[in-house]
């Protein structure tokens, strides 16, 4: 009799089904609001693009150690190096060699997983207090609410690549700092949004004829409000991630990553090679193309999912 | 028996950038009396705007009292707060007017008929399930419906979702918000059928808002006619109909089409002039002197009073006697299919 919660998470209302004349039938399509986003997402042409850059990059970066060549912190050929040329891509060297004498590719390959993590944590943890912030201003209301507001006003009138300097200047060099980094402008944004859906979403009957019928608060508010407001912190989640992933990117070429020379990562590697530009320009095209695909693959499907959930663009 | 007295319900409008400042009130409901008997429907009609829904939700304390006394049986609701009101909203419960905004999109058909279920604990365990059966079966719904959503419905089945929802509570005053004005024509006779059955079975108490009068005269036994936040005239749905008293209730009864070729094109029409006046600035003296036929310099200066023209007839009018003598009986406004 009862179906999944967890499939029906991300259903928003379907006005589609307006078929008031069919009240003798019996009971009308049978399909769940969130397989019909789905559907929506398999049809979207972005979406397939995107989804495949996504699936690719996560593949790689789970299997790092199985697909590549060499170990990226190997500096075995550093005998090649030499101040006016760095070997550009071989046969054995698919990618070429960096300026310490180690593999690029199988750099490029272990940095999708620095990618991977610092991109992924740091939406998580900011979306995840930002939604706390959030739920607290959009379930109380009144001066709880203006207090809170406030506050991420502040936090949104610093922009956000200066704020992420400035945690990582306090917290030091190290990969966490990237992610708190990251993760700090990720909040206001986050709870401002899940606080405006939550707001406009208490204006609706649903929430009166609850109330009418004598349901708690606390229930009120995390039964009917709080899942009803959460598409919107989905779309913006899928498309924060291309953000976040070039943030991460920006902060560690600015050189606030781990201090660990021998640690790959995207953006880290663009900052060793801009010495060397002139002299092994593929130093600088592989991490570079490899920061583009993701983050575009990132934002063509959260385009999709958008659009999957917005019931406006609904066809 | 319902009795609401001397309701008000304003709206503060707000300016300032930090702090709110209070710059007026729309006058939304302005000194409305009320009273049902048990088992008995009172029809609340009027134009959109007149204030007619916040009646409804301001007996529910879904929107905060100016003031005014709101008592149904023993209990004033208008002076209960937290767990006491909570407790007491369920001897009244509300249909809303939108099916398509009224469930929750999230919950199928068994956690919204269950939810008032359990939050009063009316029913334990397995209990539950058969009393959601039993509503399913009562507004004439498949069993199968229980595991399905909202959106799977149409706008007839979703709104007899949401009387069950109404009716599992055991409420005794529903208060339907215009409970057919969403639906099909071909529908609405069928949801009003079935509030009329149901009233019969479970003996309820209904405060009926709506805009359609032939609907209204089909299920009320009283009718009030609100205008701009008050109550202009109430008697029985007989007499309102047959022997109007106010201007404002001649206008609105002579804006029903009737199915009659001769009759239509020969009777004599009310036409309102103008729109609804804004109720946050509400003309001075009688409401509805700025629309209204009869107007005279006394409407302008004085608010009449709801009185008792004749017996069982109120109106607020100050020449309603006049108007009963010039108004011959009027021929019957037709009820729907």
């Amino acid at each position: 009799m009862r179906l999944s919660r967890k499939a029906t998470l991300v259903m928003t209302p379907d006005p589609g089904s307006t078929g008031a004349g069919d009240d003798a039938a019996d009971v009308v399509r049978p399909n769940s609001l969130g397989r019909e986003g789905l559907r929506r997402i398999k049809r979207n042409p972005l979406a397939v693009v995107g989804g495949s850059v996504i699936l690719f990059f996560i593949l790689v970066a789970l299997f790092a150690p199985l697909l590549a060549p060499f170990n990226p912190r190997d500096i075995s050929w550093f005998d090649q190096i030499r101040p006016t040329r760095i070997p550009g891509p071989s046969t054995a060297h698919w990618f070429g060699l960096d300026a310490a004498g180690r593999d690029e590719l199988s750099r490029i390959i272990y940095g999708a997983r620095a990618s991977l993590v610092i991109g992924v944590l740091s939406l998580l943890i900011g979306a995840f207090i930002g939604a706390m912030i959030g739920l607290l201003a959009g379930a109380f209301g009144g001066w709880v609410d203006s207090l809170v507001m406030r506050i991420t006003d502040i936090m949104l009138s610093v922009p956000g690549l200066l704020l992420a300097l400035s945690i990582a200047a306090v917290i030091g060099q190290s990969q966490t700092s990237i992610i708190v980094a990251v993760a700090v402008p990720n909040i206001p944004l986050f709870a401002r949004l899940l606080r405006g859906s939550m707001l406009g979403e208490r204006q609706k009957d649903y929430v009166a004829s609850a109330e009418s019928v004598g349901v708690r608060r606390r229930s009120l508010v995390m039964r009917h409000v709080f899942p009803n407001s959460l598409a919107p912190m989905l779309v913006q989640a899928s498309l924060a991630l291309s953000t976040a992933i070039i943030d991460a990117s920006a902060l560690s070429f600015l050189g606030l990553g781990s201090a660990d020379p021998g640690v790959a990562e995207w953006g880290r590697m663009l900052t060793d090679t801009t010495r060397y530009l002139r002299v092994a320009p593929h130093l600088a095209i592989f991490p570079g193309v490899a920061i583009m695909i993701t983050a575009l693959g990132f934002n063509l499907f959260g385009e999709a999912v958008r659009e999957a959930l917005d019931p406006k663009l609904r066809r | 028996m319902l009795t609401v007295r001397d309701l008000k319900v304003h709206f503060p409008i707000t300016k300032g950038v930090f702090f709110d400042r209070v710059v007026g009130a729309v006058r939304a409901v302005d000194g409305v009396d009320l009273t049902i008997p048990d088992g008995a429907t009172l029809g609340l009609v009027g134009e959109s705007g007149c204030g007619k829904s916040t009646v409804g939700k301001a007996i529910l304390r879904l929107v905060p009292l100016t003031s005014g006394t709101v008592r149904f049986d023993d209990v004033e609701l208008s002076a209960l707060h937290g767990e006491a009101l909570r407790t007491a909203r369920r001897k009244v419960q509300m249909i809303f007017q939108d099916p398509y905004a009224s469930l929750d999109p999230r919950q199928n058909v068994e956690s919204i008929l269950a939810e008032p279920i359990r939050t009063h604990a009316l029913r334990k365990g397995a209990a539950i399930d058969t009393r959601v059966v039993e509503l399913l079966d009562s507004v004439g719904l498949p069993r199968t419906a229980a595991g399905r959503y909202p959106h799977e419905f149409s706008g007839g089945q979703r709104q007899r979702i949401g009387i069950a929802r109404a009716l599992a509570a055991e409420p005794s005053l529903i208060i339907a918000d215009e409970p057919v004005s969403a639906l099909d024509v071909s529908i609405q006779a069928q949801v009003v059928n079935l509030l009329a059955d149901l009233q019969e079975q479970l003996d309820l108490t209904y405060l009926f808002i709506s805009h359609d009068l032939a609907i209204v005269r089909h299920i009320a036994d009283d009718v009030a006619v609100m205008y701009l936040g008050g109550i202009v005239e109430t008697t029985s749905a007989e007499l309102l109909y047959t022997r109007p008293l106010h201007p404002y209730t001649l206008a609105l009864l002579s804006a029903v089409p009737i199915p009659d070729p001769i009759v239509e094109d020969t009777r004599r029409r009310t036409v309102l002039e103008g729109d609804l006046p804004s109720p946050a600035n509400p003309p001075s003296g009688c409401r509805f002197h700025t629309r209204c036929v009869y107007v005279r310099d006394r409407c302008v200066t004085e608010r009449p009073e709801l009185r008792e023209v004749e017996p069982g007839h109120m109106a607020a009018c100050h020449f309603a006697e006049e108007i009963a003598v010039s108004i011959s009986p009027r021929p019957a406004v037709d009820q729907r299919p």
